[in-house]
């Protein structure tokens, strides 16, 4: 019997600290493992006994890319525990400064992390030498959403205005308006950016994915909608242990998440695109088909556009935003807080992340419980990598081993924050 | 009177997590720095993003960093690095919580041509990273000392830029 393991120890151009196994027998794929082994971090657990107004600044934490995306369902979730409604202009800017951190953390992907892989680059900075207008603009772009994000969050990283029923305070007009020009500028390139990833050349790979993400009635989603899939999942956020599970694998520190009745499921801009393109702006539409993409794309290697359309589209919504703006008469809805259990679910830019809480009646925190979204890719991630790998067998180590890092990084997964070194060992036999 | 060219043209960067232990030993001396720098030499401080620095930098001649290093053997000791001269030695280099340290930083603004034709390193030797982490003793008590070097370095730089260019106002 012939067999192979194919090793990547520290996957690099991720954030946070995962590897990479691929096993071989007689010719195919037998094992393909994505393992996370950074160390737990107990979050959920050291929320416990905290207030409700601690709660946005300790998630915030739990990642330096997609804080917002934290802030945003625990306070949704404190808000529906208490009976909150967040409405007109308060919820405009949530929306604003979540866009902030779309352009952000999309930008970061596309142009520092992914590009390199489709031209050969073995890092940004190599790519920058020859590709430097692509990477200028691309600064430019991410400036842009840290820009926002700082405006409405008083800093870019972990941000400090979001509580429960609003903001600590809110922008005047006057403060939002030298933005104005900025996201014009930021949304140009970003319309380049798509036009440009569209000439990548992309391995011709599909998988019939069940998608999984957040659809509103009449928005592209970001802080709000029904969690619907593309096989007939279509329920309140509040339900979703009827539909998911989260389970331990031995190989990672991560939970896996499933669908119960199927198995492994995505979130993210491939699933987002599917289940909402047509709440897309027009214009934008007309953009991502320009760039080849038709109503659904299966090509998880083709994230990288749906991305860079994603910023495009945060770009354009940021600037509808800022046009309409009028300071709400208080920057939050005042509250009592109550005992209750309450659910958020936002689309970050790498999918839905999932939170339950439950509250005593002073608003303490009784029990947390949060689903990131690159735990539940995390069993995609693998079925992808078993297809990519079981596709070239009979290829170099290296080319394999490119491809399925490619594979990988298709995700955007965001183990955490920290930065790796690459090695790669290769056992044969 | 239009400002000289030249006094702009000098940036200190503090670099640096506060909530990550001794990482944050930047943000303290830009603390310092602000009752001890040039009033024209404009002081950013970035806690995360370093990516931002390849902006950050653009447009001046001359920068002047203040970062952790990684854990050598004398926590607190002030290293002074002119990357004229000098590479950014290995077992110095800053640690980052993010994929770009300043060494990449600095590396992605080379590739670009935006590099300052001075850039120098105050790094100062850390122990401890942990989030949530106090910090060190002997770190925290070299933040007068690393700020009054920087504050030094800044002024040194920006009297030899006007030697250079003479006043732009003339």
């Amino acid at each position: 019997m012939a067999s192979k393991t194919i090793k990547v120890d520290y996957l690099a151009r991720v954030e946070g600290e995962g590897a990479l196994d691929l096993e071989f027998t007689d010719g195919r794929v037998t094992s393909a493992r994505l393992k996370i082994f950074e160390p737990p971090r107990f979050f959920e657990a050291f929320l416990r006994g905290r207030s409700y107004t601690e709660l946005p600044d300790i998630v915030a934490r739990i990642c330096g890319i997609c804080p917002i995306a934290y802030q945003m369902g625990s306070v949704h979730a404190a808000e529906q525990a208490f009976g909150v409604s967040v409405d007109g202009q308060l919820r405009a800017l949530r929306r604003l400064i979540y866009c902030g951190e779309w352009i952000s953390s999309h930008t970061l992907h596309v142009a520092m992390l992914h590009a390199p892989d489709f031209l050969g680059f073995p890092d940004a900075i190599q790519m920058a030498r020859d590709h430097g207008d692509l990477v200028r603009n691309a600064l430019t772009l991410k400036k842009a959403g840290n820009e926002l994000m700082r405006v409405l969050g008083g800093r870019e990283i972990h941000p400090v205005s979001v509580k429960a029923g609003g903001f600590h305070r809110v922008p005047t007009r006057a403060e939002l308006a030298p933005m104005t020009e900025t996201l014009k500028r930021a949304r140009d390139i970003a319309v380049e950016l798509v036009r440009w990833t569209a000439g990548l050349p992309f391995p011709n790979f599909e998988q019939d994915y069940e998608f999984v993400a957040l659809r509103h009635r009449d928005e592209y989603p970001l802080n709000e909608g029904r969690l619907v899939s593309n096989r007939g999942i279509n329920i309140e956020i509040a339900d979703y242990d009827s539909e998911f599970e989260e389970r331990h694998v031995e190989h990672s520190t991560a939970l896996h998440s499933v669908v119960k009745q199927r198995g492994a499921y995505q979130v993210g801009p491939l699933a987002r695109y599917a289940l909402n393109s047509d709440r897309l702006p027009q214009h934008i539409q007309g953009l991502a088909a320009e760039a080849g993409l038709g109503p659904v794309c299966r090509n998880p290697f083709k994230s990288i556009i749906v991305r860079a359309v994603e910023t495009a589209y945060a770009c354009e919504e940021a600037l509808r935003i800022i046009g309409e703006y009028e300071p709400p008469a208080a920057a939050a809805v005042a509250f009592t807080p109550r005992e209750g259990t309450g659910f958020g679910c936002t689309e970050a830019p790498r999918g839905i992340c999932w939170h339950r809480y439950e509250f005593e009646a002073d608003g303490t925190i009784r029990r947390a419980r949060i689903v990131p979204p690159t735990s539940q890719n995390q069993p995609c991630i693998e079925s992808d990598l078993a297809a990519v790998a079981g596709g070239m067998v009979d290829r170099p180590d290296d080319e394999i081993r490119h491809r399925c890092e490619q594979a990988i990084r298709n995700y955007d997964p965001c183990i955490s924050c920290s930065t790796h070194f690459l090695k790669l060992s290769i056992r044969r036999s | 009177m239009t400002e000289p060219a030249a006094l702009r043209e000098v940036l200190v960067a503090c670099i640096g997590n506060p909530d990550c232990g001794d990482d944050g030993i930047g943000s303290l001396v830009a603390q310092e720095l602000e009752r001890q720098l040039p009033s024209h030499a404009p002081l950013i401080v970035r806690r995360g993003d370093m990516l931002a620095l390849a902006e950050d930098f653009a447009g001046f001649n001359a920068v002047v960093c203040v970062d952790a290093a990684a854990p050598m053997d004398t926590p607190g000791r002030i290293h002074r690095i002119d990357l004229t001269s000098e590479e950014l030695p290995r077992e110095l280099s800053a640690t980052s919580t993010h994929g770009f340290g300043l060494a990449e930083a600095i590396e992605l603004v080379r590739a670009l041509n935006r590099a300052p034709r001075t850039i120098v390193i105050y790094a100062v030797e850390g122990a401890c990273f942990d989030v949530g982490a106090v910090m060190t003793q002997a770190v925290a008590a070299s933040a007068e000392e690393t700020a009054r070097l920087v504050a030094g370095e800044a002024e040194r730089l920006i009297a030899s830029l006007d030697r250079t260019s003479g006043p732009a106002s003339a």
